[in-house]
């Protein structure tokens, strides 16, 4: 497991605001990494500026050999570097069909999209039955689900997912989940930001804490299960007195 | 007033609306996709115009078959004006994109016309084919060829764009752009080359306008501006997101006028538009041909 994607000192504002202060973290090939850290604290920035959507004021992010910070967003997804954004951005007025055939919009993609595309209908049936559905006719479970497909059609080496169970039943979170589990075991290393810090930390094998734009905390997805801070500051444990 | 007079108003109203919808189109394809306002729209129609008179002129061709001249002409003029102009306001966000842009392609429109007049002199153009008194009778409802040649290649441009936005990976790159410019670079999309192809189209679509406008009417380095506030009152009637509802719409603003014109009087077509504008605006804000949502 080399190290696969790797970012060094990086700080990103919005104005004169500053969202990150030298963040860096490493997501080895293989893994599945964790990102937790209250409202407001930079997660969804750290994605935007890892896809090319929000250019940093300087550090670097490398995957392997190649500069993504010096890339467009579509080069980035040429990469195999993947965003599923938060609330989804489906293109809404378009068919299921056409929102995963866009997924594959790459050159790298657009050659093996039919044979992609069954994996996906493999995964989730629903969008196979619901094709010519428009997107935004759909609930927001299978809007998720959707997104999800839309971005393994691009075929993702690094796939990162921007809260991906905000607003979603119980047991839709827990498909979810499951299908990035499942995912990862088919070799793509993911990169998941969550508001729900348990599911994701027993899910991932490692994960960082941001708050107020630096990473403050690392560790394997279990010791941070069981780190007093963390539970008391993201797992709902009261603090221990005495 | 008979049947037989009524139907040929109708006609009449389609037929001229025909040119309105390919004119609209244009400028819905760059609002919907770019998010701004190209005041110019009209300019590019008066180009097109003149490129066909050109190409009639000097060439001898005929206007219909000059727009395999006229439309990669006038792509190649859209490429450079995004390129020189329009990719610095692109880029912009929200109100300043929209405020921008109205400045920037008012300020071009001023430029164009200045260049048409220097170019082509003020003088008023027209097209006279040698077919240009004959077409088809049906029912005492006289149908020139000219008028039924712009109306058919008109249906023919709408099915085609209809089928690259909706059946091609290069259209449905532009529907997705439209969409959601962000998800549409997460997608893998190069969202700068959409724009320029996009403008580059309106441009082209722009020019069979100009075409038509020059057969049907005539052409002077002042006609931009009434292409563009017609175009204008077209895309609100179907709607801002709707790029392909503006043929329809297009049509029947053409009607409309024509009929009104009959009823009313020739002096009030223009006023009857705007006040369908209006109405529109007041009770269907969303346009006449947007679904639901």
């Amino acid at each position: 497991m080399g190290k696969f994607l790797g970012i060094n000192h990086l700080n990103a504002s919005y104005g004169d605001l500053q969202a990150l202060w030298g963040v860096s973290l490493k997501i080895n090939e293989g893994e599945i990494v964790a990102l937790i850290g209250p409202n407001g604290a930079g997660k969804t920035t750290l994605l935007r500026t890892i896809a090319g959507l929000h250019k940093p004021t300087s550090g670097t992010v490398q995957l392997g050999d190649t500069a993504l910070h010096a890339l467009p967003a579509y080069r980035i997804v040429e990469q195999g570097v993947i965003l599923v954004p938060e609330g989804r951005k489906l293109f809404g007025s378009l068919s299921v069909l056409d929102n995963l055939e866009l997924g594959a919009y790459t050159q790298r993609a657009r050659g093996v999209r039919f044979k992609t595309l069954q994996h996906v209908f493999e995964l989730f049936p629903l969008l196979a039955e619901r094709q010519k559905q428009r997107a935004n006719t759909m609930s927001g479970g299978q809007q998720q689900m959707l997104a999800i497909g839309r971005a393994l059609m691009g075929l993702p080496r690094l796939l990162m997912l921007d809260e991906p169970s905000l607003g979603l039943a119980p047991m839709l979170v827990q498909n979810i989940f499951e299908i990035i589990k499942l995912m990862n075991e088919r070799g793509v290393t993911i990169f998941l930001v969550e508001q729900n810090a348990r599911q994701a930390l027993e899910l991932a094998h490692r994960a960082y804490i941001l708050e107020q734009g630096k990473v403050v905390g690392t560790g394997t997805g279990r010791e941070l299960l069981h780190n007093n801070e963390v539970r008391q500051a993201y797992l709902g444990f009261a603090p221990t007195t005495g | 007033m008979s049947i037989e007079s009524f139907l040929q108003t109708l006609v009449y109203g389609v037929f001229v609306g025909g040119i309105y919808g390919i004119a609209a189109m244009g400028l819905a394809l760059v609002f919907g996709v770019l998010k701004m306002l190209n005041i110019a729209h009209g300019e590019l129609v008066m180009l097109g115009g003149y490129a066909s008179f050109w190409a009639f002129s000097t060439l001898g061709m005929d206007p219909f078959a000059s727009l395999v001249i006229v439309i990669p002409a006038l792509f190649i003029v859209g490429l450079a004006l995004d390129r020189t102009v329009y990719r610095h306001i692109v880029r912009l966000l929200g109100e300043e994109k929209i405020k921008n842009s109205l400045l920037v392609s008012f300020g071009l429109t001023l430029v164009l016309q200045n260049l048409a007049q220097w170019l082509f002199t003020a003088d008023e153009r027209a097209i006279q084919v040698a077919y240009a008194g004959e077409g088809l009778n049906l029912m005492g409802v006289t149908m020139p060829y000219t008028r039924l040649g712009s109306l058919l290649i008109a249906l023919l441009v709408t099915l085609g764009l209809n089928y690259f936005l909706h059946h091609t990976y290069p259209g449905k790159a532009i529907l997705a752009t439209a969409e959601d410019f962000e998800a549409a670079e997460l997608a893998g999309i190069n969202i700068h080359r959409v724009y320029m192809m996009t403008f580059a189209l309106g441009a082209a679509l722009a020019s069979i306008a100009g075409t038509f406008v020059t057969v049907t009417y005539g052409l002077s380095p002042s006609i931009g501006i009434i292409w563009t506030l017609k175009a204008l009152i077209v895309i609100v009637l179907a709607g801002t997101g709707s790029i392909l509802g503006a043929f329809p719409a297009g049509i029947l603003l053409g009607i409309v006028e024509a009929v009104s014109g009959a009823f009313i009087g020739a002096t009030y077509r223009e006023v009857i538009g705007l006040v369908i504008f209006l109405l529109v605006l007041i009770l269907r804000p969303q346009g006449l041909f947007v679904g639901k949502n």
